[in-house]
């Protein structure tokens, strides 16, 4: 019982969210380039995204639904203007890091360590 | 009469209040008061003149409406006598404000005619009726206004209210007394001039590093004073009720504390001023006790009746046999108890035992040992003489307008309370302060000590004036003496001002230097010795003087057992004379004695002398009758006489208070008293001129003859000393051991229990700073541990930190996947 035998489900959805967040996850541990590290980032969040989409679909409420059936999705949009915004906090910080610094390594930034 | 009733009260309320605006006004203004406060002077003068007007508009009114009636010894001789001038009954339409009371008090002190005899079986009650009945025909009426403005305090049992009582006696009163204010006051303004500094140079004053005192002046706060002591004594003469006279009382006092300390800064003033205030107390003391037996018998203060209740004089007067129904009620307090009514016929038997005499005495007693105080009689006489520490226009307002005569006024005013065995005891009280005072003043030096004695002395007249039944005597005496002895101290003011000396053997000479005061002074002395023409003629002294000897010698004659009084009196004046032209002629007659004082001695300026004509005036002319008509202070004063109460003794039985018109109606009595004063007076003054004057005699052999009777009359009588001996020395004595007591024991235990309190805050110091804090530190340097653990962990690499986060992650789901498949399989 593969998942390549069966008709798209859920569980495929879920596949490729987590396929993505590994991907952000991975991204983001080995990326020095801050950039790189924001699009790790971004990734994360859209794995997570899928999951929500995946987990609000019709399929998984058998019972008669006793909200609009679209929670999911509402929280996939939070999600994505909660994105946009970090990524506009991000981008700020990362400029004026690249300002002082002249460099947009990661590494670098090591200013606050204990 | 309408308005008498109402107006009065207000002029006098008015001449009494002035003072205090005056004190007010000074006390909130006072150094701002002009330069160096001198206006002060003008406030104050200017509100005792206006009281004096004011009084003498109430007398004016008085002697209006009221006229002076006949003296009762002529009354009394003629029967029945309708007494026109005195209404007997008036509705008066503010009676809510100021009721008036006419009082048609029955005099009792006709109660048999002359024979002593009858007066022993008189004083049983059961004749008491019958002779009450002969008592009645005689009646005179006594005219008086009482009232209250303000109450205080009111209940079913008790009313304490600013209340007045105006009688004949009270408008006297004020009349004298703002009268010699005023004279004084001005005085004061020419005496006083000398403070009139920033930088005020008090001579008398060393410092210890040897130079004099400087302050700044204290005019105004002298008038501020002045006024506050002329306001209390208003007060005290026309408060009309016990209580009221009791606050006055002690205003007046705490007035001259403040006056004779006022040069405070030197020691002897500030002693003098507290031994004048406690000797006060000690009189005080009594007086409350007076007081307390007085309201709790009758339960009242007031003099009069006001609002119906029943003042102590008609509860006193209206009693058959002069005991109060209440005293009577509150001996026979035990059997009322026990169940016996208190019914009509019951006190009655209750009066035939004397039930209440007792209390009567003890009311007595105590109203006069307050006097004592006050008028420094006998045992309380010691703070007079001090009382010279005081400037002398104080000296002068104390010893003749205010303090001490508030103590002779409240005898007078109390009359009908006493009891022939507290007159006796007032009379022997006052003839030894006459006697002793007296003798004193013959030996000292100070010109103001010897006033001082002489007005001791004269007090001591008084009192026995009072003592032997000569109401009007004592009182006449009263107002002579005001106005002689304030000339006389403010004469004795104006050499010190000149002089800068009190001690007489450095003057001498002066009458050259100074005719006014010599000649005032002359007059003053002439005044305080009787000096006259025998039936003729005399100067004021002559008459209450006379009038105190005939009514010792009437008392004599009644009671053997007393002639001494008499004798007393006698040898009184004779040493009066003595010892004031011994004064005169040591002052102002013969030779300069010290070069240095004479030089610098000037008349005084002519606002102090000015006073003392005025003075000298009145000390001449108190005593005389308008002639033609009846108009004399002493028929005044008679028409104020109150009822007496009872003149036999009960206790000693003997004793019997004669009437006072006896000894001016017996013509034996009157000429021998006459001539024997005259007589005394006389020897004493050739003594003093045979020592002092023409110097025939030489004082100072008698002195040398009689070193150890010098010594004592030097020394007072020891009595300064006898009072250190017995009570200021115990006192130190015991206040040394207590003291040692509280700093050996007391302090001991004190420090002991301190230091133990220290030693156990220490302990609690020890645990706090190493357990408490010990706890807290560890708790600290572990968190610190911690931290400084965890610092390794933050390296800032942000890719370190994501594999952190996704390890932790991974981690936790792990442990979650195990507690999952655990808990599903235990559920």
């Amino acid at each position: 019982m593969s998942l390549f035998s069966q008709p798209v489900g859920v569980s495929h959805y879920l596949v490729v969210g987590a396929v993505m967040f590994v991907c952000g996850v991975v991204a983001m541990a080995t990326k020095r380039n801050a950039l790189g590290v924001l699009m790790g980032i971004e990734l994360v969040l859209n794995g997570a995204n899928l999951n929500f989409i995946a987990f609000g679909s019709q399929i998984l409420h058998r019972e008669p639904a006793r909200t609009i059936g679209l929670d999911g999705q509402l929280i996939a949009l939070f999600v994505i203007v909660l994105a946009a915004a970090e990524a506009a906090i991000a981008l700020a910080i990362t400029l004026n890091f690249y300002n002082n610094q002249g460099t947009v390594d990661v590494d670098r930034a090591d200013d606050l360590s204990g | 009469m309408d308005q008498t009733a109402s107006i009065l009260p207000l002029l006098l309320a008015a001449a009494w209040l002035l003072p205090l605006a005056s004190f007010i006004l000074i006390v909130l203004a006072g150094p701002k008061m002009g330069r160096h406060g001198y206006l002060a002077a003008y406030v104050a003068t200017g509100a005792i003149l206006t009281s004096f007007l004011l009084s003498l508009a109430g007398l004016g009114m008085w002697l209006v409406n009221h006229g002076i009636p006949v003296a009762a010894h002529h009354a009394e001789r003629a029967e029945h006598h309708a007494a026109a001038a005195s209404p007997t009954s008036a509705d008066f339409p503010q009676a809510g404000i100021s009721k008036a009371r006419l009082a048609s008090l029955r005099t009792l002190r006709a109660r048999s005619d002359d024979e002593p005899g009858d007066h022993a079986e008189a004083s049983h009650a059961g004749e008491n009726a019958e002779a009450n009945q002969d008592a009645a025909e005689h009646h005179t009426e006594k005219v008086e206004y009482a009232g209250s403005w303000y109450p205080l305090y009111r209940s079913k049992t008790l009313l304490i209210d600013i209340g007045y009582y105006i009688d004949v006696l009270t408008v006297c009163m004020f009349c004298m007394v703002t009268l010699i204010s005023t004279c004084i006051h001005f005085y004061s303004i020419g005496y006083m001039g000398d403070e009139l500094v920033d930088d005020y140079v008090d001579h008398e004053c060393r410092l210890p590093d040897g130079s004099h005192l400087h302050r700044a002046g204290r005019f105004a706060r002298f008038f501020q004073y002045l006024s506050l002591f002329c306001f209390s004594m208003l007060g005290l003469v026309i408060a009309g009720n016990v209580a009221m006279v009791f606050v006055f009382w002690e205003l007046v006092g705490i007035c001259s504390y403040l006056l004779i300390g006022f040069y405070r800064e030197r020691h002897s003033a500030s002693t003098a001023a507290n031994k004048a205030f406690i000797v006060n107390r000690v009189g005080d003391f009594g007086m409350i006790i007076g007081l307390m037996a007085l309201w709790g018998s009758l339960g009242t203060f007031a003099f009069a009746d006001v609002g119906g209740r029943p003042g102590i004089f008609s509860q006193i007067a209206e009693a058959p046999g002069g005991i109060p129904t209440g005293m009577v009620k509150a001996a026979a307090y035990d059997e009322i108890q026990a169940g016996v009514a208190p019914t009509g016929g019951q006190i009655q038997s209750w009066r035939d035992r004397h039930l209440g005499y007792g209390l009567l005495v003890v009311a007595g007693l105590g109203i006069f040992c307050g006097c004592v105080g006050k008028s420094a009689q006998f045992p309380l006489h010691v703070w007079l003489p001090d009382a010279m520490e005081g400037p002398t226009p104080v000296s002068a307002l104390i010893h003749a307008a205010t303090m001490v005569a508030a103590g002779v006024y409240l005898v007078g005013r109390f009359y009908p309370v006493f009891t022939p065995e507290v007159l006796l005891v007032i009379a022997y009280i006052g003839a030894i302060t006459l006697f002793m005072a007296a003798t004193i003043a013959v030996a000292a030096t100070d010109i103001k000590r010897v006033l001082a004695y002489s007005t001791v002395s004269q007090l001591g007249y008084m009192m026995l004036a009072m003592g032997v039944g000569g109401w009007l005597a004592g009182l006449f005496h009263l107002f002579t003496h005001a106005f002689f002895k304030s000339l006389l101290f403010l004469c004795s003011g104006s050499v010190i001002h000149a002089c800068h000396t009190n001690e007489m053997p450095l003057m001498g000479g002066l009458r050259k230097k100074m005719p006014w005061t010599a000649g005032t002074m002359l007059v003053g002395c002439l005044a305080i010795t009787g000096a006259g023409i025998p039936f003729v003629v005399g100067f004021s002294g002559y008459y209450s003087k006379d009038s105190i000897i005939a009514q010792t010698l009437s008392f004599s004659r009644v009671n053997p057992a007393h002639t001494h009084l008499y004798w007393i009196a006698a040898i009184g004046a004779a040493l009066t004379s003595f010892y004031m032209f011994r004064l005169w002629f040591m002052t102002f007659a013969g030779q300069p004695r010290d070069a240095h004082v004479y030089e610098h001695a000037h008349e005084s300026p002519k606002i102090m002398y000015v006073p003392l004509v005025i003075l000298a005036f009145f000390a001449l002319g108190v005593g005389w009758r308008i002639p033609g008509t009846n108009w004399s202070l002493n028929n005044f004063l008679e028409a104020g006489r109150p009822a007496v109460g009872i003149v036999q003794g009960v206790l000693w039985s003997s004793l019997s208070v004669p009437r006072e018109h006896l000894s001016h109606t017996d013509l034996g009595i009157h000429t021998n008293a006459t001539l024997v004063a005259f007589g005394s007076a006389l020897s004493g003054f050739i003594l003093a001129a045979l020592f002092y004057g023409t110097q025939k005699l030489n004082a100072d052999e008698v002195r040398q003859q009689f070193p150890r009777m010098r010594a004592f009359l030097l020394n007072r009588w020891y009595i300064d000393h006898l009072y250190d001996l017995v009570f200021v020395r115990p006192v130190i004595f015991f206040a040394q051991r207590v003291a040692n007591f509280d700093r050996r024991r007391i302090d001991w235990l004190i420090d002991g229990s301190a230091r133990w309190v220290r030693g156990i805050s220490r302990l609690d110091d020890l645990l706090d700073r190493y357990v408490v804090d010990g706890l807290v530190n560890i708790v600290a340097s572990w968190t610190y541990g911690f931290g400084l653990a965890l610092r390794r962990v933050q390296t800032g690499r942000l890719r370190q930190y994501v594999m952190f986060i996704v390890v932790g992650t991974v981690a936790l789901f792990v442990l979650a996947s195990f507690l999952w498949n655990y808990a599903a399989a235990g559920g």
